[in-house]
């Protein structure tokens, strides 16, 4: 469960970026982030991997306050995300085989073991012809997918991408939403922050959208109705 | 504890690779190490075979014991009974002054020296080696017998290989300074290439922490590079200091037999190989470890 109490965030010398954003992530949810470009959606997944603390409020993933974690405790609760960056994070000295490795490496799984979880998370992005070559010769959208795949390798229980569909076409775009809510189906809790188009599917997850750093709303999935019209106009951006 | 051994393991085999990839300087980083190191131990062979040369010699200490002139014999005959007794000497041999007087005109500058005297101006005298051997005693025995009625001056002629030793000693001294100047030298060197690679990881080490990399990861490598550096300079040391000591060894036996002498230089024992590579690992260790403290954990 991840859940945000009035948490407000400002980075030294800028204005508020969050603004009293309070809302409540179930376990297995899948859950859309939204809002113009600048309204604090990176911020907020930050928040939640703890890259950033709050400046005030609460921030609770399952039962801790990242606030009040130990600096010692902080990778292990990175651990529980797979993350996607909005900027990749590739390291482009090493193949994509290698770049996958790191996450497993961290968690000390090596070996075999780890070369065939490596290989059925590149397998899952359509990367598993590309294993050896080097993050630079891969194109924009396969960069991406690159990513994705680090992010999963592991297997973790909450699943959080910043802009994963940003440089795919609408055929990969769709491909890796449908990937994302397979995990979603094993029990994964998903968040994506987004500005392109939602589809059909998505459109009946929840959907917090900030504005300037507020959350002006919060659909819970029943809710139809009412994400259609809320949606609607934003579609373009 | 499997996750710990995989994470050791890797980390090892990384830094194994990364220096094999980078075998030049690798190489380099190692002779550099490897000549810092064999410095004091170059000295300490040295020193280590001056003593156990002076060892040698400082066997036999000799005390001349001079009497005043004009003894009574009696005196004489009980300063011989006392010596006799004494459980500190070992032996003695009473030398008259006729005696000595006959052997100095035999020597050949004794004897233009002596043209000039009309009488004997020697003193009748005991040579005598003590049981004890080290300085302090001897020289605690030349004080007692100095006391003894009868006898002017009680003379140890050992007095340079106390010198000797005192020489050694400072040797020593010299070797702890030294030793400890080059191990502040080699923590720099070695902090300094551990800084320039961690330079060139920053980015992995960024993105190893926001996926929830330990600490103790992203060191573990550099502080392996730290230790292998270690090793290897201080095999290279050995390798040094072995070499120069059978170099020398070869180039100085001729003259040694020429002056009958058996001056060698000890090679090191493997204790001492072991001391080197062990004291040159923990440097390397440490100075990786500052160098990873310092430009990983303080920035933040
Ligand atoms: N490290 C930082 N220091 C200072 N200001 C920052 C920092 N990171 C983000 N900001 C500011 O916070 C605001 C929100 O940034 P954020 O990255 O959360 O937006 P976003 O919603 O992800 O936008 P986009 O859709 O373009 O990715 C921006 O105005 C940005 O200038
Ligand atoms: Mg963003």
């Amino acid at each position: 469960m991840i859940r945000f109490d009035q948490v407000s965030k400002r980075y030294p010398g800028s204005d508020e970026i969050l603004r009293k954003v309070s809302f409540i992530i179930a376990p297995g949810e899948r859950v859309f982030v939204t809002g113009h470009s600048g309204a604090g959606k990176s911020t907020l997944l930050k928040l939640m991997a703890a890259i950033e603390r709050p400046t005030s409020g609460t921030v609770l993933i399952g039962n801790q306050n990242t606030s009040q974690l130990r600096p010692a405790a902080v990778p292990f609760l990175r651990r529980k995300f797979g993350l996607i960056f909005q900027d990749h994070k590739l390291l482009y000295d090493r193949n994509c085989f290698d770049n996958v490795a790191l996450p497993l490496y961290i968690n000390g799984v090596v070996g075999a073991n780890a070369a065939k979880r490596i290989r059925a998370a590149l397998d899952k992005v359509g990367l598993l012809n590309k294993e050896k070559a080097m993050p630079i010769t891969l194109s924009g959208g396969e960069q991406q997918r690159l990513a994705i795949a680090r992010a999963v390798v592991n297997r973790p229980a909450i699943l959080i991408a910043d802009e994963p569909t940003g440089n795919l076409d609408e055929n990969y775009a769709a491909e890796i939403m449908a990937l994302f809510q397979a995990f979603q189906q094993v029990g994964v809790t998903v968040i994506i922050a987004t500005h392109s188009v939602l589809d059909a599917a998505a459109s009946r997850c929840k959907r917090l959208k900030l504005d300037h750093g507020q959350l002006i709303c919060e659909m819970p999935e029943s809710d139809q109705t009412k994400a259609d019209t809320d949606i609607t106009p934003e579609l373009p951006a | 504890m499997k996750q710990w051994l995989n994470q050791h393991s890797r980390a090892l085999l990384l830094i194994l690779e990364r220096m094999r990839r980078n075998w030049p300087s690798t190489l380099m980083m190692a002779c550099v190490m490897g000549v810092t190191l064999c410095l004091p131990g170059i000295l300490y062979v040295v020193v280590d075979s001056l003593d156990r040369l002076a060892g040698n010699i400082q066997g036999e200490p000799q005390i001349s014991l001079f009497l005043k002139l004009e003894l009574e014999p009696k005196t004489i005959s009980e300063i011989k009974r006392r010596l006799t007794q004494h459980p500190e000497i070992k032996n003695y041999q009473f030398v008259s002054k006729e005696k000595a007087w006959q052997q100095l005109k035999h020597d050949k500058n004794g004897a233009d020296m002596l043209a000039s005297l009309e009488q004997n101006p020697l003193p009748d005298a005991f040579l005598l080696q003590p049981k004890a051997q080290t300085p302090e005693k001897v020289e605690k025995l030349q004080k007692e017998l100095q006391q003894w009625p009868g006898v002017e001056l009680a003379l140890v002629d050992a007095s340079w290989i106390k010198r000797l030793h005192a020489v050694l000693e400072l040797g020593n001294k010299a070797i702890m300074v030294l030793a400890a100047l080059l191990s502040f030298a080699l923590v720099a060197i070695i902090g300094n290439t551990i800084r320039l690679q961690i330079l060139t990881q920053l980015e992995e080490i960024e993105v190893s922490r926001l996926i929830g990399a330990t600490n103790a990861f992203i060191r573990r490598p550099f502080l392996y590079a730290g230790v292998f550096y270690g090793l290897w300079g201080g095999l290279v040391a050995w390798l040094i200091l072995v070499s120069i000591i059978s170099l020398f060894n070869y180039s100085v036996a001729d003259i040694a037999e020429l002056y009958s002498s058996q001056f060698r230089l000890n090679l090191p024992s493997w204790r001492i190989g072991l001391v080197l590579i062990v004291s040159a690992i923990s440097l390397g260790w440490l100075g990786s470890y500052i160098a990873v403290q310092r430009s990983l954990f303080n920035q933040k």
